[in-house]
């Protein structure tokens, strides 16, 4: 019975008929509307839990598929369809949301039912980003996502939100618009806006590099790379906890999604003729990036260049691929490294959530993200000590943790086609260790620095739940990945044999 | 032509038109002869002359087109839902503009028998077949606005604004008759379908129809409002009384559209090679003054105004591709463009009051706070008009986008893409200035229910067509003749 229902279609609407509905409510009947915004959250979740339970593994296929005549004078269809990729960054975007809107039980008092409405909507739209095979639909849903983000930043974010709400929207606004021309243009060459009719088409070379800097402006901008990452920074320090939690967890994502869906398989020439160019933009990433996360003195902006360090790991796990074809001919070991990258990608969205989550804990209770504020945090806090130095150490990639599964499977690809590459990305171990256990000896360990400190309080019920979920989660990816892996198998050797098949 | 006996032609096809002049006249009449000064019934009876022309040319629609009056006139699906619109867009605007001409003593027979006749003379210009017919609609279209910018007679701006719009407007005028006279010159007819035949007969290098073509599109640029001929707008939309900026900003446009599909799309198709190049220049430049010289301005007025131009621009972009897609699509864009301008200047009207102007951007702060429903229909708006979906904006910009793509001219998609990320920045600001801002000044939205129900369901329009914009889009593809 179960099977019948059009789940996909529920996981995108119910959150976004739910965002709306807690905005009626909020201003017909001004009563507490948490618990409908926490009810909707979790019964999306737990309607996404049947695409784990019901996925077939065996098959590269799209499964749970729907369709829906849209828009017949462009032949746009309403489109859904998982396969082994996408299907992770549902269940990761549903579970989150739940987190987000716990999270903010008693910390977001102002405006609290347009807070749980963005994010409601937001996760709507993000499912719908990773669930729809139409072109089309997944620029509509891509572009829509910002306007909740930019609210949330601007309604709710500290004291240059204005400036970053701005600058985050124009950012990306800029970076996808190019995509749509290319959808357009991929369009106009096969009549069609089915994404996997786009796998089968031939183009030459010239339009094939110009498509694939197009898409690259888009996903780059969003992941983020190096040098387009300029706007997350501010982005992230300037917005509420949850809407960190969210950017990092899942919209940073979408761009790596879109590299696996967009130009991966649709320009695999020109994605092989400059993969040394993003290869050696992700190692700046991976190397500079996390240099300078090492300089920071604000908790957020530290854990924000974490971030695009290593979501450089996640691109030089896709490229990687090229070479290692070159080298040994076969897609085994680059199968290696594109499951590498999406490991790293789940695993990155627990653990950058669950410190930003940790960020926001303190914030709440000394209103500063100042590195130089704290200090001997573990003497009030003694159970949020424990959790944020294995959050700590699960980001520095401390095997027996999600964060080393993903890493250490991108590092042994990165081996294979090229010892340097390997080497560089190396560095992110002694690098990401250094930023991320300074930060922690400075705010949790070491004397007590002032009264406000020693007055702080340990973690309530609420924050134990959100924190302790995470932390599970983070320890049970790291010893046995394998539900994880399993399911993307069939994709990822399916999309390699796009990869290498010339599009010429 | 040349016939001796005269055959009464099928008036049929033209009753809309009829109806409009006629009920215009009624109330002029009764205007003038009334002894009662509450003008609440000429309100009325403008609205069901309105209301009643929609019936009729419902009712009159048929699959064929209507040729009539020796082929100068014609009926077809394009003229039909245009004109639909144009009631429609009208409407609202008599809705919106009510309080604000009370407000102001403007209040008069003369707004409404004037916003009639121009009504008239849009519908004119959408059913004309002829060069004569259009020229015809266009100034009857061009005479009423000036006289109602000018309408606020002890108002410097306004008189200013009307010299300005007129001046300026018989310049164009007589650049599109020079065009025209060239045509007909060169083809000897100013029927629409014959000069279509003549055109393709001559080839693409007639001197004299390539001399025409330059004239008439610079009248249409003029008329529309592209780079460089564009300097009126801005002037004339912020001396305007808001009221009349309103009306002017929005189905003028969809006039406007048609007299430039008629005369380069059906009489020129021939020559599409040349005008084309000419458009690339008009909408590129267009769209990138418009979207930059936009961002500097403070008065909203003054910003809509800039971008108009570069809405202008895009809607060229669907034309100079010159397919039947393109045409729709910019059918389409037009029509949306309409709309979306209706509830941005029906905003400011909502919260200027008496004695008091909401045209400065500045007004908007806070807006949220105050009035937080209004607040997301301008949202809604705004990013609609900066092509954000899943607002309606952005199909009208997808469409134009795809038809420019599929005619092998990307970079133009590419410059039109960059500019509306310009673009977005202030339209941003609007959002900015509602929802991150506390409120400057005590500034109330109109609590009248007519205008908040009109508001509402015009910001309700946006979103809705926008996750569902198939049977608008279906729609201007089955109008365009093919």
């Amino acid at each position: 019975m179960l099977a019948d229902l059009p789940i996909l279609s529920l996981v995108i609407w119910l959150p976004i008929i739910g965002g709306v509905a807690v905005l009626i409510m909020a201003k017909k009947f001004s009563g507490d509307v948490r618990p409908v915004a926490l009810g909707t959250a979790v019964l999306t979740f737990i309607f996404s839990i049947p695409l784990y339970t019901g996925f077939d593994t065996s098959t590269h296929a799209m499964q749970f598929v729907e369709k829906a005549q849209w828009i017949p004078t462009f032949d746009i269809y309403y489109h859904l369809g998982i396969d082994g990729i996408s299907m992770p960054l549902i269940l990761l975007t549903s579970f989150t949301t739940v987190l987000v809107v716990v999270a903010a039980w008693e910390s977001v008092k102002h405006k609290a039912a347009e807070y749980y409405a963005c994010f409601l909507i937001m996760e709507g739209l993000m499912i719908g980003v990773f669930a729809t095979m139409d072109a089309a639909l997944f620029y509509f849903f891509w572009e829509a996502m910002l306007i909740p983000m930019f609210i949330v930043i601007g309604i709710w974010g500290g004291s240059r939100r204005i400036y970053s709400a701005v600058k985050f929207f124009l950012y990306t606004f800029l970076g996808s618009v190019f995509m749509l021309v290319g959808i357009l243009y991929l369009y106009y060459q096969s009549g069609s806006f089915l994404i996997q009719d786009y796998h089968n088409l031939k183009i030459d070379m010239f339009p094939q590099i110009l498509l694939f800097l197009g898409f690259l402006l888009a996903f780059a901008v969003k992941v983020p790379m190096w040098p387009v990452h300029t706007w997350l920074p501010d982005a992230h320090v300037e917005a509420p906890t949850g809407g960190s939690v969210i950017l990092a967890a899942i919209m940073l994502k979408l761009g790596a999604y879109g590299f696996l869906r967009f130009m991966l398989p649709i320009t695999p020439d020109a994605s092989q003729e400059l993969d040394v160019f993003v290869i050696v933009l992700s190692l700046i990433a991976v190397v500079y990036i996390a240099m300078v996360a090492l300089a920071q003195t604000d908790m957020k902006k530290l854990v924000a260049y974490s971030s695009i360090s290593h979501m450089g790991f996640v691109t030089l796990g896709f490229f990687v691929v090229f070479g290692i074809y070159e080298n040994s001919g076969s897609t085994q070991g680059a199968a290696l490294g594109i499951e590498g990258a999406m490991v790293q990608m789940i695993s990155h969205g627990l653990i950058s959530g669950a410190l930003f989550f940790c960020v926001g804990v303190l914030y709440d209770r000394m209103k500063s993200r100042n590195i130089g504020d704290y200090g001997g945090v573990v003497n009030s806090m003694p159970v949020f000590g424990a959790l944020l130095v294995l959050f700590a150490m699960a980001n520095a990639g401390l095997p027996g943790t999600s964060g080393f599964v993903g890493e250490f499977m991108v590092i042994l690809s990165a081996f294979q086609a090229n010892f340097w590459y390997a080497l560089l990305a190396a560095t992110t171990l002694i690098l990401g260790a250094a930023y991320t256990l300074w930060m922690v000896k400075r705010v949790v360990f070491g004397e007590v620095v002032s009264d406000k400190v020693a007055a702080m309080q340990d973690l309530n019920r609420r924050e134990v739940f959100v924190l302790g979920t995470l932390a599970a989660l983070v320890l049970l990816l790291g010893v046995w990945p394998a539900p994880l892996v399993d399911v993307m198998h069939a994709s990822v050797n399916h999309l390699l044999d796009q990869v290498v098949t010339s599009k010429l | 032509m040349a016939g001796a006996s005269f055959e009464i032609p099928s008036f049929m096809p033209a009753l809309p038109e009829i109806f409009v002049l006629t009920m215009a006249c009624v109330i002029l009449l009764y205007d003038v002869l009334s002894s009662n000064k509450n003008r609440m019934t000429v309100y009325l009876m403008a609205q069901a002359t309105l209301f009643g022309a929609a019936i009729l040319t419902f009712a009159l629609h048929s699959h064929i087109p209507q040729i009539t009056f020796s082929g100068s006139f014609i009926s077809d699906g394009m003229s039909d839902v245009l004109k639909m619109v144009i009631y429609l867009v009208t409407a609202g605007v008599f809705v919106f503009s009510k309080q604000y001409l009370i407000d102001r003593n403007l209040f008069t027979g003369e707004y409404f028998v004037l916003a009639l006749f121009a009504v008239l003379g849009m519908m004119v210009m959408v059913s004309a077949y002829s060069m004569l017919m259009l020229y015809l609609g266009l100034e009857l279209l061009a005479l009423c606005l000036y006289a109602m910018v000018a309408l606020k007679r002890d108002c410097k701006e306004a008189t200013e604004a009307a010299m300005k719009y007129f001046i300026l407007g018989a310049l164009a005028s007589g650049m599109l008759l020079y065009g025209m006279s060239m045509i007909y010159g060169a083809t000897g007819s100013l029927d629409i379908r014959e000069i279509s035949d003549r055109v393709i007969a001559a080839g693409t290098e007639d001197k004299v129809l390539l001399f025409g073509i330059v004239f008439l599109i610079v009248g249409l640029a003029f008329k529309l409002g592209a780079v460089p001929f564009h300097m009126w707008i801005p002037d004339v939309y912020s001396g305007a009384p808001t009221a009349i900026t309103l009306f002017i900003g929005t189905a003028p446009k969809l006039a406007a559209f048609a007299l430039v599909f008629r005369i380069l799309a059906e009489g020129m198709g021939g020559m599409q090679v040349q005008w084309q190049e000419m458009l690339i220049m008009l909408a590129v430049i267009s769209m990138i003054v418009g979207n930059l010289v936009a961002i500097a301005q403070t008065n909203i007025k003054r910003m809509l105004a800039y971008s108009t131009i570069a809405h202008m621009g895009f809607l060229l972009v669907g034309i100079l591709s010159g397919t039947k897609e393109g045409y729709a699509a910019a059918m389409f864009y037009t029509i949306v463009y309409a709309v979306m301008s209706l509830g941005a200047f029906g905003m400011i009207l909502m919260m200027s009051r008496a004695g008091f102007e909401a045209d400065n951007i500045s007004h908007f702060k806070g807006l949220f706070e105050r009035s937080p429903w209004f607040a997301l229909i301008t949202m809604v708006i705004m990013l609609s008009m900066a092509g954000v979906p899943p607002f309606l904006g952005f199909w009208a910009k997808f469409a134009v986008l795809q038809a420019v793509v599929a005619v092998d001219l990307a970079w133009v998609a590419i410059v039109a893409v960059i500019t509306s990320v310009i673009g977005a920045y202030y339209y941003l600001r609007i959002v900015v200035y509602m929802f991150f801002n506390k409120p400057e000044e005590d500034i109330q939205v109109s609590t009248a229910k007519d205008v908040q129900i009109v508001m509402s369901v015009n910001g309700i329009a946006v979103l809705a067509f926008g996750i569902f914009p198939g049977a608008l889009l279906a729609l201007c593809t089955a109008a365009m003749p093919s």
